[in-house]
This record gives structure tokens, C-alpha cells and sequence, in this order.
């Protein structure tokens, strides 16, 4: 129960979570929902491990499970975008879909034995700071690193760029855009398959950095539904999603840690002496997603603030009007 | 490709190469030839109309022009050249932008964003104040007033189109084409728009100007164009050289249109009354402050104003389907504000939408289901909890057959019908319902002369029925004619109550902008059509 | 504009090319069209799955043959198939009751499993001593089992209608809740004997099958069909009624076509969204209630091959039509019947995923008519 390597596991688990949540606010944030980022990550995870387990070069297994993210995703932004088909639809089969591919293509892969993982790296300086310095930057995976700079990245990318105004216009109003000469159906096509990439991306920090291993569908054990979660709580916004990202991941890794002493603040530890108490531990999480939701749909519709208007809708050229 | 604003402007050598020319265009669509070998020529510096009524294909030879759809034939030059528009783009980089009727805005986004939308420049950093800048400099230019930095939900329809502007603007635009520009403004409002496009023209652009208006193309074109069901009835006329009637015949065909006639003003008792209502808009706004009127039965009130001044809200307050803040509003003795939709339809409050596909209709189910969504509930559609299919299909051809509802059969889908038979399916609906009020909000728009006639005449029969009629409309020549009473709404506020008889079009279009535009007379009857 | 607007895509086939694609939007969708795209894209599905599989070094034919043969082949497979059938009506009848209003009830998974823990309450709590009859401790388990169901379905309802929350996320968190729950049940109050699983119902808990009357009829005997699949049966007419002949059914296709329009016309759309999410639950955990009751006869971790999430597809695959649910389970049922024995076990999902995409691809032949039209000179 020791806050600093409850929050420094925050920071790295969260990391899986922030690049899928990063990943889906592209898309939705370009009018596109996919709600398959538990298969795309799946895709990613096995591809990563697979290869990593092959080759033993962890670096090509990241690559390889990244781009298997964005191959799925572009399933379907063909779907959706070029066959216009409902959205919420095709991201459930695409999660099928990733989720038995995954499962036929990690046959024989959980008997692997250890593999080389992507390295670990403490920053001279910084690891010094007090307080953060332990969180943030002694012995995190090389990835984690990576999820810090990604995050101020697309932010800067969406709110300060000439492509990030395209890409909010062509959630928010695709006409608009396409009469201006935007290219809508070739910009969603990019940012579903980015979007994808960053669940592969997410599917492969999990089985090369954080919790190395292939486990089935265990691997992911539904975070890529709780990233589409957090991207709601995170209002479409990066820095938000991250602060989630790593909260929430926290907070999993204390309801872990609350079942291993005897005594928890002075006090007999229920859930030491009787394990079944532990299962409503771990309803907790899920029950705190809800929570989160609720809690924040209230206040975006008091505030008026929401998804991006064109969220879900297939843009059709030439259906102007009535 | 795209002319930034301080590039050298292609030079038109003299007046004699036309600014556009179209020859021969043919535009299908499944079901519908829109545009029959039309030809059209702009010549430069001048504001050429191009009349017609609804459906005559207008705006489908503009889409042409501007690249947004391909034409199944036919010619056209820009200055003399030929080109082949794939985009609305490769119209702007010619130098050629369209206002739309619909404005193609990203309304969570600012005015100077919406200007940059589409540019290849910047390459990457948008450095948004240097941009605000350019742009408000741009709009003193030209006299178009409005805040670069405001997001474009919280501007005024008026101010919306001026940004439509800027954006065809600031890409070099010099020819300039407005989709029925007049549509959504007040008449000051439409004085304003004229003076800067009269500046402009000075200064060598070339406007088209889309419009049914009869009076108001005699009054800005230099030239006019009149189209009739996809082909020309008359090409390029001075207007100095046309009559209002002359031109009617030649835009629907007819020699005279019908004047509307209506029996006697006989009002009965009140039947709504309006006590200090107060709403919100979607966006948490004050939309209704204090709203009080009264209409009686066997009378139309005419609610005139211009578009986003609180009509929306007024209707949908009435009809349970928005709160109000604050007010009583009282149907027939009996509370309907504030109460679930079917409070005010148990009163027989009838109701005609502004959006007929979104709100008035359900695309996807049939014609019979659309028809019986106000009696679903009651005898003989329903027995107890479950509906009589048998019943169900009596009644709607019924319908059909009574309003003419132009629908191979009651299974047919909603979303197949014409705008024109849609509303005449509302409207059999919803006077099915027998309404001791009927509220009617944008009852005509976009519909072609003929629906437009029927839907007039079905709701004068319901005024000699003695039903209460608010009629919430932006087009003010429809409020006059059909209207005892006109109301004018701003900000939310009732600003004026009028006989119909004795309303003076001036005043009431002074009252539609506040009131603080000078009393001109001229726009006020550009508005008006012809006898 | 007026009616008959284009939804044209133009210019995106190649530059050269002396013709180009175009989609055309249909006025009128011809009757047969649906089915025909429906049958049309299942076997495109199912080709494209043999393609997979053969790819992955295995025999698609042996494959597919294996999947006909062990669940349609004999009597006694056959009654396996529509066992496994069971649930999957009554799962599918849930989602496609909840899609027509396009409420994304992707928790039937999580309905069915509390459907399952309400039911097996009255035994096991227990409600009802041990040798209360039948007559009366099923219909209990049925009430018990559709209550539990409806409740856990009402709460993204109630979520949903009041505060806009997206049902999608609640009901599925709500799936592993109701999975840990289960756990802790199995695991805890009601392990026999310290391993996961409750002790078997007594036998008056038991739903009756076909084999039952093997005394009676010597042919039944083994036929492992039980009154579930009656239940399945009766509830595809009662929805089907529900939606086509009743006026909640009409309100909900309204809400399900045009919230606005619904409103407008005076129906309760937070009321009858709470109402169909509790009946899509109460739907999914009667089929929960009849797995324990007419298969498993105890309570345990493993009672759900993920039957809530083969629901939707089988809700998808029926059009969201009621008969074509029953249809649709059948042959799904066989898939999971077969899918047991097939390596890798990722198989059966797989084909599920390739079918429901090739199924809403196939939708955009219905909306779309494909035409190659010669450019314009």
C-alpha cells in the first residue's frame, strides 16, 4: 500500500489505456465510432508477442502488432465510411472478429516462454524530483515515455494546427468541410486506421512491456471497452484522457494491493481473511466507469458540451438540406 | 491552386468575355431531369437573377456551375476558358464561390476558423490571431460586419451569411453565386446585403442571384434569367425591360397568380392565450422572454420575424415538447406549458413543424404508420392496447385520397414522398386530429407554387372550420396574405400586434430587426411579390 | 431542393478510365432483396471464413462438413443444436427487441447471467424448500429469473432516459459485474463443498425435457430438448405481436426511427426506453433461468459461451425480425454446438465477427444500387 509504486503502476498500466483512448479520440473526433478497440488491441497484442516471440526482437514486434491495429481498423473505416453501414454495428464485429482471429492466432503462444522485452529507462535529472520523480521517471518502460509525449502531441495537433482544424470540422460538420474542398472521406480513412494504430499500439505495450505474456482474451481483459469509456469521460480531450488513463489504472492497482496485508489502516483486513469479499473489489472499477459516466453526462448536459455533432452519422455527399 | 487573398486576380480583358458561360447543361437525377440544355452567361460586373420557383431547377444549375455535381452534359467557360469542376474547390480556384441556402458552417467553431477551413495554408502552426486580423480586415473591406473571433452558433443568421461571404472572399472569389440570399433575412437586413454587393460589383465582381422573388430581382439584377421546370424561359433580360407580371407568366407559366380567397374575419372565442412566456434555446439561452398573445378561434395569427428570433421555441412550447421558464400557456381553459406532448394533443393542439423529416415524419416506417401517429392511442386504430391493421389501413387511404397524397400505396416509406406530398401528409394528419388549434411553423417553405397553394387553402378551411391558427412564418408575404392578425417577434419578444388589413409592411419589417434600422421603405417592398 | 436529391459519390473511380462507379440511391427496395442479401452475405461470410481457415493450414470443407454433421446429422444432435438454440432465441429476442428502438442493450450477456442467479435464488437461498413441486417451484424460478433480469436491464435504462448516459458502456461494465457476482456466489454462500459451483436443484427444479417421456414414447429417449425451447418459441410470437400489433410496439419503432418524431408525437421516450431495457433483460434472464434450469441444474461460473454477445449477431442476421431470430439461433446454436470441438477454439468467433460484417456491408446493397456508367464527354 505504498502510494508512490501505487501511482508509479498507475503511470505505467495507465499508459495501455491512454494510447487506445488517444487512438479513439482521433476517430470520433473525425465523426467515426469504433467501438472495436478490444479486438484491434487484441490483434495488436498477439501480433506484437507473436513476432517478438519469433524473431526475438521486441522492437519489430511493436511494429508489427501496431500496424495489425491499424490493418483492422481500416476493415472498418471501409465499412463504415465507403459502405456507410451503422457504426456501433460494425465496431462489435470488428471486435468479434479481432477477438477469434487473436484467439486462433495465439494457438500455441501462451505455452512461449520469456521473451526479450522493450527496455526499461530511468531519466538522469528528472528521476530526481521529488515526489513526481519516482512516479514519473525511474524505471518506466520506454513506452510510458512515449505515452508523455503523445499526449501534449495530438493535443497541439488537434487545437493549434490547420490539419487539426480540418479534422474537427469533419466531425463537426462534414458538409461544411467537403464544400471547402476537405477531403472527408480520405481524411476519416486516416484517422480511424491512426486511431488503430494506436490500439495495436496499445495491444502490444501490453504483451511487450507492462504484463509480458499471452493470455487469451485475458490479455486485454476488456480495456479497450474501458478506453472508449474514458474517452467519454475525457470529453474528447488528450490531456484528459491521460489523467484518466492513469487514474484509473491506479486505482486498480490499490484495489489489487488492498487484499495483501492482514492489517489495513490498524484494522483487521476483511478481505485477507475471507477471498470471496475480493470479487466486489473488483466490481469496483467497472462500477467506478459507471459512476464517471454518470457523473459526467450530467454535466455536459447542463454545460451543452458533448460529443463532436457528426459522431456516428456516415457522411453521404450531395444529401444537402432536405 | 487556391488564390490567396493578396495573389494578382485573373484580369478579364474587356466586358465582352462573360464571366461564366454554361451551354447546353443537362442534369438527371433518378426520376428527374433538373437541368434540360440549359445556357446561362454572367458577364462581369454585373448581378444577374436567375428566377424561378421552387423545383425549377436553379439551384441544381448553380451546383453545376460550382463543381458540386458532375452535369450528364454540357459546356462550361470561366472567363472565356473551358474548365471541368470535380469540387466546389476547383470552382474556388477559379475564382468562382457559392453562398448556400444552407450555410455550410461549423457552428462550435469561430468565424475566423471557419474562413481558414480548407486552405492549404498554413502548413501546420494556425497562429489563430494573426488570422483574425486579416479577416477583420477583410470584412471592413467590404462592409460586412462581424467578430472574427465569435463562434459561429452565437451569430444571427444575417451575420452567418456575411461569413459565408468572407469565406468566398478571402479565397479571391470574384464571382459570387447566393442561393436564395434574401431567404432568411429581414428586409433591412437584405438592404444592407445589397449594398455590399452593389460595392462589389463596382469594384468588378459578378454576383449570380438565386431568387423567387419577383420584386426583389427587379430591384438588385441588372439582368434577370428565368427557369421553368429545368429549362429557360427567358435568357439574360435587362430588367430595366421586364414587368413583375410579365415575368410571373413567364416563371410559373400562368398569366396571373391566383389571388387567395378567404371568407369573412368571424372570430369566435379565445381559444389560446399566452401569459408572460419565457424559454431557453438548446444552447441555454434566453429564447422567449415574456411572451403574451392571444388568438381566437376562426382566426390566424401571424407570427412574422426573422429566422432565430425565438419562433422555434415559441412553437415547441406550445406542444410540450420544451419547457417553458416562466408563463402559463393555456389551450381551451386548460394548462398545456410544461406538460408532456400528449397534454396538448389530448386538447387537439395540432401541430405542423418547421423540420418535416425530423420532427413531422419518421422516414423509415410506412405512410400508414406516419398518418396515424396522432391517433394511435384512440378508436378505431386502436382496440384497447393493441392497433387494428385493417383500421389502420382504411383510414390512411383515406388520407391519401383525400389530400391527394401522391404515394404508390400506405406501405410506401415516408422518406420516398416529395417535400410537397410530405407536407400534405402532415397536414392530413394533423387536421384528421380535428384541432381546436393549429400551430403551423414554416408551412410552405421549400415546396413548389402548387403544394404551396394547397397547403394555403387547407389552412384557410380550417380558419372557416373555426379553428385557431398561429402561423409562425418567415416568408412575410405568406403572413399577410393569409394571416387576421400579425405579431412580430425579436429577441424573443412580441414587438408589435397588427390587423393584417391595415399592417404597413415598412413598420413591421423595421420591428423584425429591433427597430433600429432607419424606416427604409424600398426593401420593405422588395419583399412583397406580385399582386 | 425538392425531392429525388442524388446521393451520388461522383469522381471517386480513377481519372483515365472511360467509365465510372456510381451508387445510386434506390427509391424502392424490391421485397426479396432483403432476404436474398441476407442468404447472400452469410455465404460470402461463410467462403471467406474457408478462405481464413485455409490460409491458417486447415481443410475448410472437413470444417464445415464436421459442423453440419455434428449438429444437424442425427435426432439426438439435432436436440443438441436447438439446446443450444435455446438460450440464443431468448438472448436474441432481447437485443432485437432493444436494437429496433436502437438501444445498444449489449448486456444481454450480463442479463441472462443475473437471470440465471435470480432462478436459481428460490432453490438455492433457499425461497422454496426442497420437494415443493414443480407446478410450482419453476414458474417461481421463471418469475424469479425474469425479475432479476428485468431489474439489472432497467438500470442503463433508467441511466439512459434520465441522464443521457451511453447505454453501450454501462451494459457492458454491467457484464463483468454480473459475472463477478456470479463468482462470488458460486464461490462463496453457495460452493458445495469448497469447489465453484452451487449444489445441483433438486429434481422439481428441474425444466422437463423430451427424454422425460421416453417411458411413454421410446423414441424420445436421450433427447436432451427441454421446455426452454417452448419458452424461446412463445416468446418470438409475443414480441412479435409486442412490435407489429400492439402500440407500445408502435411507439417503440417510432422512438426507433425518429426520437423527435416520438416526442412529437406524444410518446414518453425516457419512459418506453426504461420499459424495453427491462424487457429486453427480463427476455434474456428467463434464458438464463432456463440454461440452469433445463441444462446446467446448478449454478456455476461456466453457464455462458458468451451467448449474450452471439445474440446480437443473431438479432442482426433476423433483421431484427422476431421469426428470423428463431431461425438465425438455430443455425448459430449449431455453430457453438460444433464450435466445441473445433481447434483453435477462436474459430467459431471469428466466423461470427466475418459474418456480421459481411452482413451490414451487404446493407449498402439495399440502400444502394451499383451502376458503371460511361463518363461524360
Amino acid at each position: 500500500m505504498d502510494p508512490t509504486i501505487i501511482l508509479a503502476a498507475g503511470v505505467s498500466s495507465g499508459t495501455v489505456l491512454l494510447f487506445a483512448a488517444v487512438g479513439e479520440i482521433l476517430a470520433e473526433r473525425a465523426g467515426v465510432l469504433n467501438l472495436g478497440v478490444e479486438g484491434m488491441m487484441l490483434i495488436g497484442a498477439v501480433a506484437a508477442f507473436g513476432t517478438a516471440v519469433a524473431t526475438g526482437n521486441p522492437w519489430l514486434g511493436l511494429v508489427v502488432g501496431t500496424l495489425a491495429g491499424g490493418l483492422l481498423a481500416l476493415l472498418h473505416a471501409v465499412i463504415t465510411i465507403s459502405f456507410q453501414a451503422e457504426q456501433v454495428v460494425s465496431g462489435l464485429a470488428l471486435t468479434f472478429l479481432g477477438t477469434g482471429l487473436a484467439r486462433v492466432a495465439g494457438e500455441d503462444l501462451s505455452k512461449a516462454g520469456a521473451i526479450a522485452l522493450l527496455p526499461t529507462a530511468t531519466i538522469p535529472g528528472l528521476s530526481a524530483i521529488p515526489v513526481l520523480g519516482p512516479i514519473l521517471f525511474t524505471g518506466q518502460s520506454i513506452l510510458v515515455y512515449v505515452g508523455f509525449a503523445v499526449v501534449p502531441v495530438t493535443w497541439w495537433w488537434i487545437a493549434r494546427t490547420r490539419p487539426g482544424l480540418h479534422l474537427r470540422a469533419i466531425g463537426e460538420s462534414p458538409t461544411a468541410a467537403d464544400t471547402l474542398g476537405v477531403a472527408v472521406y480520405r481524411l476519416r480513412y486516416a484517422y480511424v486506421v491512426v486511431g488503430g494504430l494506436f490500439a495495436g499500439l496499445a495491444g502490444a505495450t501490453i504483451t511487450l512491456a507492462i504484463s509480458p505474456g499471452w493470455f487469451g482474451d485475458l490479455t486485454t481483459s476488456g480495456q479497450g471497452w474501458i478506453a472508449v469509456a474514458l474517452v467519454i469521460f475525457a470529453q474528447w480531450s488528450p490531456i484528459r484522457a491521460a489523467l484518466g488513463a492513469y487514474a484509473f489504472a491506479a486505482i486498480r492497482r490499490m484495489l489489487l494491493d488492498i487484499q495483501g496485508p492482514e492489517q489495513l489502516f490498524g484494522v483487521r483486513n476483511p478481505f485477507y481473511y475471507d477471498h470471496t469479499l475480493t470479487f466486489f473489489l473488483e466490481m469496483l472499477p467497472y462500477l467506478l466507469i459507471i459512476a464517471v459516466l454518470v457523473a459526467v453526462s450530467g454535466e455536459a448536459m447542463r454545460k451543452r458540451i458533448g460529443a463532436p455533432a457528426a459522431l456516428g452519422v456516415p457522411y453521404v455527399r450531395g444529401e444537402r438540406g432536405q | 491552386m487556391i488564390a490567396a487573398p493578396d495573389a494578382p486576380l485573373p484580369t478579364p480583358d474587356a466586358a465582352a468575355v462573360p464571366a461564366v458561360e454554361l451551354r447546353g447543361i443537362v442534369k438527371r437525377f433518378p426520376g428527374v431531369v433538373a437541368n434540360d440544355g440549359v445556357d446561362f452567361d454572367l458577364r462581369v460586373g454585373e448581378i444577374h437573377a436567375l428566377l424561378g420557383e421552387n423545383g425549377a431547377g436553379k439551384s441544381t444549375l448553380m451546383n453545376v456551375l460550382d463543381g458540386l455535381y458532375r452535369p450528364d452534359a454540357g459546356e462550361i467557360r470561366v472567363l472565356g476558358r473551358a474548365v471541368e469542376f470535380r469540387s466546389p474547390r476547383d470552382a474556388i480556384a477559379a475564382g468562382l464561390g457559392m453562398v448556400h441556402q444552407h450555410f455550410a458552417l461549423v457552428p462550435t467553431q469561430t468565424v475566423t476558423e471557419n474562413v481558414l477551413l480548407g486552405l492549404a495554408r498554413p502548413r501546420l502552426r494556425l497562429d489563430l490571431r494573426h488570422f483574425d486580423e486579416e479577416v477583420a480586415d477583410l470584412a471592413r473591406r467590404h462592409g460586412l460586419a462581424v467578430d472574427p473571433r465569435a463562434r459561429v452558433w452565437q451569430l444571427s443568421v444575417g451575420e452567418q451569411q456575411r461569413v459565408e461571404i468572407l469565406k468566398m472572399l478571402y479565397r479571391g472569389a470574384r464571382i459570387l453565386i447566393l442561393d436564395e440570399p434574401t431567404a432568411v433575412l429581414a428586409p433591412q437586413e437584405a438592404a444592407d446585403l445589397f449594398r455590399t454587393l452593389r460595392a462589389m460589383v463596382a469594384g468588378g465582381s459578378s454576383v449570380v442571384f438565386i431568387s423567387h422573388k419577383l420584386g426583389e430581382v427587379g430591384q438588385i439584377a441588372d439582368r434577370v434569367t428565368v427557369m421553368r421546370r429545368g429549362r429557360v424561359t427567358a435568357a439574360g433580360v435587362a430588367t430595366r425591360t421586364t414587368t413583375p407580371a410579365g415575368l410571373a407568366r413567364l416563371m410559373v407559366g400562368r398569366e396571373v397568380v391566383e389571388a387567395i380567397e378567404r371568407s369573412p374575419f368571424a372570430p369566435g372565442p379565445v381559444v389560446l392565450r399566452l401569459r408572460d412566456v419565457a424559454a431557453e434555446s438548446d444552447r441555454g439561452l434566453p429564447a422567449l422572454r415574456g411572451v403574451s398573445l392571444e388568438v381566437r378561434a376562426g382566426e390566424i395569427l401571424g407570427v412574422a420575424g426573422v429566422a432565430g428570433n425565438g419562433q422555434s421555441e415559441l412553437a415547441q412550447v406550445m406542444t410540450g415538447l420544451r419547457r417553458c421558464t416562466a408563463g402559463s400557456i393555456v389551450v381551451d381553459g386548460g394548462e398545456v406549458g410544461n406538460r408532456a406532448p400528449r397534454e396538448a394533443i389530448g386538447r387537439r393542439v395540432a401541430h405542423v413543424p418547421e423540420d418535416r423529416t425530423g420532427v413531422g415524419t419518421a422516414p423509415d416506417l410506412s405512410v400508414a404508420d406516419n398518418l396515424i401517429m396522432k391517433s394511435y392511442r384512440e378508436p378505431p386504430v386502436a382496440r384497447r392496447w393493441s392497433i387494428d391493421r385493417g383500421a389502420v389501413r382504411r383510414f390512411a387511404n383515406r388520407l391519401r385520397e383525400a389530400y391527394a397524397i401522391a404515394a404508390p400505396s400506405v406501405e410506401t416509406e415516408a422518406r420516398l414522398l416529395s417535400g410537397g406530398n410530405l407536407q400534405r401528409l402532415i397536414l392530413a394528419r394533423e387536421i384528421a386530429s380535428e384541432p381546436r388549434l393549429m400551430v403551423a411553423v414554416q408551412p410552405t417553405r421549400g415546396l413548389d407554387v402548387g403544394a404551396i397553394a394547397t397547403v394555403h387553402r387547407l389552412l384557410l378551411d380550417q380558419r372557416a372550420a373555426g379553428a385557431a391558427t398561429l402561423l409562425i412564418s418567415e416568408d412575410l408575404d405568406e403572413i399577410l396574405a393569409l394571416a387576421d392578425r400579425v405579431a412580430v417577434i425579436y429577441e424573443g419578444r412580441i414587438v408589435g400586434l397588427f390587423d393584417a388589413a391595415a399592417a404597413d409592411v415598412a413598420t413591421i419589417g423595421l420591428l423584425m430587426t429591433g427597430g433600429s434600422a432607419t424606416p427604409a421603405a424600398a426593401p420593405g417592398d422588395a419583399g412583397r411579390s406580385v399582386p | 431542393m425538392t425531392a429525388g436529391v442524388p446521393a451520388g459519390s461522383p469522381a471517386r473511380a480513377g481519372r483515365s478510365l472511360p467509365w465510372t462507379v456510381r451508387l445510386e440511391r434506390r427509391l424502392e427496395v424490391p421485397r426479396w432483396l432483403p432476404f436474398a442479401t441476407t442468404l447472400g452475405a452469410v455465404a460470402v461470410a461463410l467462403l471467406l471464413s474457408g478462405l481464413v481457415l485455409w490460409v491458417a493450414g486447415g481443410d475448410p470443407i472437413a470444417i464445415f462438413g464436421h459442423i453440419l454433421r455434428s449438429s444437424f446429422g442425427s435426432l439426438g444432435v439435432l436436440s443438441d443444436t436447438l439446446v443450444k438454440a435455446t438460450p440464443l432465441i431468448l438472448t436474441g429476442l432481447a437485443c432485437a427487441l432493444a436494437f429496433r428502438m436502437r438501444l445498444w442493450n449489449i448486456g444481454a450477456e450480463g442479463q441472462f447471467l443475473m437471470g440465471a442467479w435470480g432462478a436459481s435464488a428460490i432453490v438455492l437461498f433457499p425461497v422454496v424448500p426442497d420437494g415443493t413441486p414443480a407446478i410450482v417451484t419453476i414458474p417461481l424460478m421463471m418469475a424469479a429469473g425474469m425479475a432479476a433480469g428485468a431489474l439489472y436491464g432497467a438500470i442503463p435504462g433508467v441511466l439512459r432516459a434520465v441522464r443521457g448516459v451511453n447505454e453501450i458502456i454501462v451494459t457492458l461494465m454491467l457484464n463483468y459485474v454480473a459475472a463477478l457476482w456470479i463468482a462470488f456466489w458460486v464461490f462463496g454462500p453457495w460452493s458445495e463443498g469448497g469447489f465453484q459451483l452451487s449444489r445441483a436443484f433438486p429434481p422439481e427444479a428441474w425444466l422437463p425435457r423430451l427424454s422425460d417421456a421416453a417411458d411413454v414414447v421410446p423414441a424420445l429417449s436421450g433427447l436432451t430438448v427441454h421446455l426452454g425451447l417452448a419458452f424461446g418459441l412463445v416468446a418470438a410470437v409475443l414480441v412479435h405481436f409486442l412490435l407489429f400489433r400492439s402500440r407500445r410496439g408502435y411507439e417503440i419503432r417510432l422512438i426507433g426511427d425518429s426520437p423527435r418524431a416520438a416526442r412529437y408525437a406524444g410518446v414518453n421516450v425516457a419512459r418506453t426506453t426504461v420499459i424495453v431495457f427491462a424487457m429486453s433483460g427480463a427476455l434474456a434472464g428467463l434464458a438464463g433461468m432456463s440454461e440452469v434450469a433445463g441444462v446446467v441444474h446448478r449454478l456455476q461460473q461456466a453457464i455462458s459461451p458468451g451467448y449474450g454477445f452471439t445474440a446480437i449477431i443473431v438479432a442482426y442476421i433476423a433483421k431484427l425480425h422476431p421469426y428470423g431470430v428463431v431461425v438465425a439461433a438455430i443455425a448459430f446454436g449449431a455453430l457453438i454446438l460444433a464450435g466445441r470441438e473445433i481447434q483453435p477454439s477462436g474459430i467459431p468467433a471469428m466466423i461470427q465477427g466475418i459474418i456480421l460484417f459481411s452482413l451490414i456491408a451487404s446493407e449498402a446493397l439495399l440502400r444502394y444500387r451499383i451502376r458503371v456508367v460511361r463518363r461524360v464527354a
